[in-house]
């Protein structure tokens, strides 16, 4: 274990490679990473969840590439380009996990270059929660992830005075190892008392008996059958705020733009709760917000799981739920269909 | 390192009305080369740049070495634009994607039986040509091949030329209504498929309309067949083709890559949400 002073640690990072915090000044709403510029320690913190760090692998939007059209020939431009190595600092434990879930998705083969590029150059620290960050919508433990032993490159606790640093990968040793002139050897002890309030803190929380207790692939017709559907989607408006708050979700549309001196192929995010998502010439296959309400949370709870060893789609962040404007959520939609099965 | 949803430039050489709203596009590189190979049954993304971009099945067959070939019914954006093109224009293709119908492997020195409606013939047109290239791999083969009408059939010149005089081949063809200058068969497929009253030894490759399709299985099962001998392939509205974008998704299976061709029983596995 070591330990680093906040104002040591960013300027030794930043000084060799680019580095993302938490920007806290933006704390009415978004929790977006900025570059460094200097510590702050009521302005760094992270603060409410609103949108995700995905945007770092998996932008919102993006351009593929580019085309010419003249007369009746097209000329295709890869507008590809390296990228550099930079760090992401202080994402919390629901949302390092959240970067696992997409890799399954955009390193499965055929790999998505894209994705790929800006994963292999990053390096994540994540940062252990403290009690002031839990919401009453966090339910990161109903998946497995321990927010005060944080996934990641590295792993940092923070006493208020010093930051706790854990390499937990050969990319993290070797950040450690680039930084190393302003690290301290330490031992574990203040970690443990930090591991300790925020396991005392989690345990209070609303949400802390959730399990996914049912959730089997075996159970995927039963569940999308059930009969609690209808009455779960009745109130959703389809807004698609739940998909573009979620740091897992990772459907997208591919559009083109003509810029009038040429033709740009953009990547955007899309959402399955949109009435145009499936749709075709011929046809919807999912004609109300019931199907398009009903794939989003099967696809999270059971298809997800099926295809990857188990594994959900949902981190328990609790960003949909407080952000849905009709309060209707995947707590909800677990506990429905759980009762169902009870009956 | 080569990126999937990155197309290749491809030219249209030669461009063939089948019916009044479907046209069948041949497709090589700049080079004249065929752009990449498949296996029957698999699909290709072909694109306009500026209009859109979207799935279709590759009509020809591998075996087919020069070109690629697509026939698209005029549906939509994209559709009516190619549907508009002239020989000479480029496209983008990229692909090939999903799994194919399992020609060397399951159907195999089977008896088969090919049921298309309209535009549904597409993909089997693969299948089916590369079947006659192959033609001492399988056994009998019958197609049923029905339409609105006599001007709705696809590939109408190639069946009556090719595929009425391959050996072994039988070709029943069917127009939903009376028409003038029609001798043939009337009526719609499910019902013409039960007339047939096929052998249970085949083996059953479906396409068309999803209402067909259908009414096809239904009479099919009260034929004797079942579920492990019916093949179908399927569409979905698909962004990527490599089982990402989300759109194609059914239960925990992607269209794109886990189909397009599913046999029937497979498919019975799955949410009825297609």
């Amino acid at each position: 274990m070591v330990k680093v002073s906040p104002i040591d640690l960013f300027p030794a990072i930043a000084k060799t490679q680019k580095l993302y915090v938490p920007d806290g000044s933006q704390c009415s709403g978004m929790e977006l990473h900025k570059p460094f510029k200097e510590w702050k320690a009521d302005k760094n913190a992270p603060c409410e969840k609103v949108r995700t760090p995905k945007d770092f692998f998996f932008p919102q939007t993006e351009n593929l590439m580019a085309f010419k059209r003249e007369g009746k020939t097209i000329e295709v431009i890869d507008t590809r380009e390296e990228k550099e190595d930079f760090v992401i600092f202080g994402v919390r434990a629901c949302d390092v996990r959240s970067f696992a879930i997409l890799d399954k998705v955009f390193l499965a083969d055929p790999v998505d270059t894209y994705y790929k590029n800006r994963r292999e150059h990053a390096t994540v620290i994540s940062w252990a929660c403290s009690p002031e960050w839990m919401r009453e919508t966090c339910f990161c433990q109903t998946f497995g992830i321990d927010c005060a032993d944080p996934e990641g490159d590295v792993a940092a606790w923070f006493d208020g005075s010093f930051f706790y640093l854990e390499a937990k990968t050969e990319k993290g040793e070797m950040l450690l190892d680039r930084i190393k002139d302003v690290l301290i050897a330490c031992d574990e002890e203040p970690v443990w008392d930090l591991k300790t309030a925020i396991y005392t803190a989690k345990k209070e929380l609303p949400l802390a008996g959730l399990t996914t207790d049912g959730f089997t692939p075996e159970k995927m017709m039963e569940y999308f059958n059930s009969e609690k559907w209808g009455e779960l989607s009745e109130a959703c408006l389809g807004c698609g705020s739940c998909t573009f708050v979620c740091p897992t979700c990772q459907c997208y549309d591919i559009r083109d733009f003509d810029t009038g001196h040429g033709i740009k192929r953009f990547r955007c995010w899309d959402s399955c709760m949109y009435s145009d998502f499936t749709k075709m010439a011929h046809g919807n296959p999912r004609v109300s917000q019931l199907e398009r309400f009903r794939q989003r949370f099967m696809h999270k709870l059971v298809y997800f799981p099926a295809n990857n060893e188990g594994e959900f789609g949902c981190v328990g962040c609790g960003r949909c739920l407080s952000k849905c404007p009709i309060s209707m959520n995947i707590v909800k939609v677990m506990k429905a269909l759980k009762e169902g099965d009870n009956r | 390192m080569k990126e999937t949803l990155i197309p290749v430039v491809g030219v249209v050489t030669d461009i063939r009305i089948d019916t009044p709203d479907v046209k069948t596009f041949r497709v090589v590189t700049p080079e004249g080369k065929k752009p990449f190979e498949h296996m029957p049954g698999q699909c290709a993304m072909v694109s306009i740049p500026g209009v859109g971009e979207a799935m279709f099945s590759i009509t020809s067959s591998p075996t087919n070495r020069e070109f690629m070939e697509f026939s698209i019914k005029k549906c939509g954006c994209l559709t009516e634009w190619l549907h508009v093109m002239e020989v000479g224009q480029q496209v983008t293709v990229r692909g090939p994607y999903g799994n194919a119908f399992p020609v060397e492997t399951e159907l195999k020195g089977k008896n088969l039986l090919f049921v298309a409606g309209g535009i549904g013939l597409a993909p089997l047109r693969s299948v089916i040509n590369y079947c006659r290239h192959y033609r001492e791999n399988y056994g009998t083969i019958d197609i049923v091949y029905g339409s609105r009408s006599k001007d709705d059939l696809v590939d109408y010149q190639e069946i009556i030329d090719e595929w009425m005089t391959t050996e072994g081949v039988n070709v029943h063809l069917t127009i939903d209504r009376e028409q003038e200058g029609w001798d043939g068969h009337v009526g719609f497929v499910p019902n013409y498929v039960k007339e047939l009253n096929p052998d249970l030894s085949k083996t059953v490759l479906v396409c068309g309309p999803p209402i067909m399709i259908k009414f096809t299985l239904a009479g099919l099962k009260e034929l004797g067949f079942t579920e492990e001998q019916v093949y179908t392939t399927m569409e979905l509205r698909m962004k990527c083709g490599v089982g990402k974008c989300g759109r194609c998704n059914i239960g925990n299976r992607y269209v794109c890559k886990d189909g397009p061709v599913f046999r029937y029983d497979k498919l019975g596995e799955l949410p009825d949400e297609y």
